[in-house]
């Protein structure tokens, strides 16, 4: 995966891009018109002189959304609900479509298009009130009782029923048209955001190289949403010490990194692959190995190595247990699903501190949604002696005979065991510490904000930055950097919707918006059922 | 859905009054004896909406009271904390049940005609239905922040 010197991560940390934006090299002396100067980075606040004066040019925008993904989209969605003008808003951002970065890591974790995402019925980017949902329009698209079956035995008969990648991609592209999305998009790297002495923001663009007269461009804005994504995704150190050793990038590959060459030769030749992790993304891979070897013809033996083996249902009590087996902790969704809307979330609202963080540890973790598809081809793989698990810690990885790697692991026994195997596929998905981006370090550094009992940034029940505001602006960040607040499904496409509409909602009560109300509500839901351009 | 005890009770109420009443003012003379002939029984009709508009509230009132507790109790041995959709539908078998005997004992006495099991229940389902219909999307249209409260209106 490409870095560029805009990005400056740590060497464990892989980089998500999935834009094609040419990425400018920041530590090259810079010789342009309009860069930052060294009293502007060495200011909290800045004044509209300060920023003249270091010829960077200056646009207005009542409010600036950072990160131009779902989670930007969403937001600017519940807005144009809220009967904002899209010329109100600009979204800032390095892709061509909000869910281009989405759809570039479903994809590489064997997620295509046609595949089914880990999402509910419900959870709707295209659509702001989940209704109709992705599993009644399936059914009419279809001509087909079965998702309503689905949604309506789900848990207990069927599995939770789960949109096709592509429907979410369609439903958003949809949506975008409707709304106009697409004018208020402006390509660029988001350096950073300093507030404005006065009240407000400045946030600082650096626009793909050759687009504009300047290097930098300053959004002056009262307002300011950070949807960023991702920080980064870490590798597992072991791992990351043995490409880096042994210059070796073919056969220990991170997941969310290409690596359909580990399939390709699996197919040619019979192999032995270790699976590490235990999560969403370790069923998917598992699926596409054991599918190879279904339809392919495949003998590739698979080991799968668990830091955890649960071994059944767990939990603190009675009413605390979740579901778990062979190795893996059970259930639908990232999160129970109570957390998104239901007592799990009244309770998230009301902790603090230690106690929100130890009920997050006991919610979340690892874990996988139980699949009768899955379960089925692991039993086979068990008969058939081709899929075995391990349970240990690794000590180390090294380079073993005839182009092989072997992990050498310690069992809670004692025991050391060392397997070697063709390849090595890490489906941990660490994310990287939110310092990683560098908006979210300026903004710990200079900005005021500050890290919640997970590490990540502070936000209120309404997803305001605490410690940034700047009257009469407020600044706001959703998705995966606020893990830690009071709502725990933040990385999710509801959680997006949901960040979405508690922000439109604060803006609202600031006279940005209009509220939402059941009048306003049920009119803009026939504009969207009619596909009417508001 | 995911709801809290408060939204359980608060989304019944409103749906039994949005969603039930309109069907018991429609549905009552079809219910009467000799239909089709209910136009000529303008002197039991009073009587008749009695019956029904009592049955309406005697589930609500036992939802309140009684099966939403009950259901939220049952909620808490589910680590999802959420209650199915089949649960919410097939919940309507007990509580149909339940009602039809107490409408038995305590129905309004002072009326001139009897309850027939088959017009109790159909007119039941007949509400039952398109509020568990309504509970399941259109509600989330009308209150677009219904979804994230556990089922709170208010």
């Amino acid at each position: 995966m490409r870095t560029g010197g805009e990005q400056r991560v740590s060497e464990h940390t892989i980089r998500i891009n999935a834009a094609d934006m040419p990425t400018v090299d920041e530590t090259a002396a810079s010789s342009e018109p309009g860069d930052l100067n060294d009293q502007l980075l060495a200011a909290d606040f800045w004044t509209d002189e300060m920023v003249a004066a270091a010829g960077i040019p200056i646009v207005d925008s009542p409010l600036v959304t950072c990160g131009g993904g779902i989670g930007s989209f969403v937001l600017f969605d519940y807005l144009r609900i809220a009967g904002v003008p899209a010329s109100h808003i600009k979204s800032l951002s390095v892709l061509d479509r909000p869910w281009q970065t989405y759809e570039y890591l479903t994809q590489v974790s064997q997620v295509p298009r046609g595949e089914r995402l880990r999402s509910d019925s419900g959870s709707t980017p295209g659509n702001p009130w989940g209704f109709p949902s992705y599993a009644v329009r399936e059914a009419f698209a279809d001509k087909s009782i079965d998702p309503l079956w689905n949604v309506f035995s789900e848990p207990l008969i069927r599995d939770y029923y789960t949109p096709r990648a592509g429907m979410a991609f369609e439903d958003m592209q949809r949506e975008a048209d409707r709304t106009d999305y697409w004018s208020t998009q402006v390509k660029g790297q988001v350096r950073m955001t300093r507030r404005r002495v006065g009240g407000g923001y400045f946030t600082i663009l650096t626009p793909p190289p050759g687009t504009s007269a300047t290097k930098r461009v300053a959004y002056r804005s009262t307002y300011v949403h950070l949807a960023l994504g991702y920080p980064g995704l870490r590798f597992l150190p072991d791992l990351q010490e043995y490409r880096q050793k042994y210059g070796d990038y073919q056969r220990v590959v991170n997941a969310y990194e290409p690596h359909e060459q580990v399939y390709t030769e699996l197919n040619a030749r019979p192999g032995v692959v270790v699976i590490r992790g235990g999560g969403i993304v370790a069923s998917r891979v598992l699926q596409r190995l054991i599918d190879d070897r279904e339809q392919h013809g495949a003998q590739t033996q698979i080991l799968h190595l668990f830091r955890t083996y649960v071994t059944g249902n767990h939990g603190p009590s009675v009413f605390m247990r979740r579901k778990g087996g062979d190795g893996w902790a059970y259930q639908g969704f990232n999160w129970p699903k109570g957390t998104w809307g239901g007592q799990l979330k009244e309770k998230m609202e009301r902790l603090e501190g230690k106690d929100r963080s130890d009920l997050l540890d006991i919610m979340g973790g690892t874990n996988t949604p139980i699949r009768k598809l899955w379960t089925r081809q692991l039993a086979d793989g068990r008969k058939g002696g081709w899929y075995r698990t391990y349970v240990g810690t690794v000590q180390d990885v090294y380079p073993g005979q005839e182009g092989t790697v072997v992990t050498k692991i310690a069992s809670e026994n004692g025991s050391v065991l060392e397997i070697p195997a063709n390849f090595v596929i890490d489906c941990t998905g660490l994310e990287a510490d939110i310092r990683e981006h560098r908006v979210f370090a300026d903004l710990l550094d200079h900005g005021g904000a500050g890290r919640n009992p997970k590490g990540r940034l502070d936000v209120e029940r309404t997803f305001e930055l605490r410690g940034t505001r700047s009257e009469p602006g407020r600044m706001y960040a959703s998705g995966s950097a606020t893990l830690g607040g009071y709502y725990a499904g933040v990385d999710s496409f509801l959680g997006l919707q949901y960040a979405a509409l508690r922000i439109a909602d604060d803006l609202a009560a600031q006279g940005f918006a209009s509220r939402i109300g059941v009048g306003r509500s049920v009119s803009q839901w026939f504009k969207w059922m009619r596909n009417q351009k508001i | 859905m995911t709801p809290t005890l408060l939204g359980r009770i608060q989304t019944r109420i409103f749906l039994l009054l949005v969603v039930g009443i309109p069907i018991v003012i429609v549905l009552t003379p079809f219910l009467l004896y000799d239909w089709p002939f209910f136009l000529d029984r303008s002197d039991i009709i009073g009587d008749a909406y009695q019956v029904t508009f009592f049955a309406l509230f005697l589930v609500m009132f036992l939802g309140v009271v009684l099966w939403e507790p009950l259901y939220h109790f049952l909620q808490q041995f589910r680590w999802e904390k959420d209650w199915p959709m089949m649960f919410g539908f097939f919940t309507g078998i007990n509580e149909s049940i339940l009602a039809w005997f107490i409408l038995q004992w305590l129905g309004p006495d002072d009326v001139s005609i009897g309850v027939p099991a088959i017009s109790f229940f159909f007119l039941f389902w007949a509400i039952w239905i398109p509020v568990f219909l309504a509970a399941n999307g259109p509600l989330r249209v009308v209150f677009i922040r219904w979804r994230f409260r556990g089922g709170r209106i208010l």
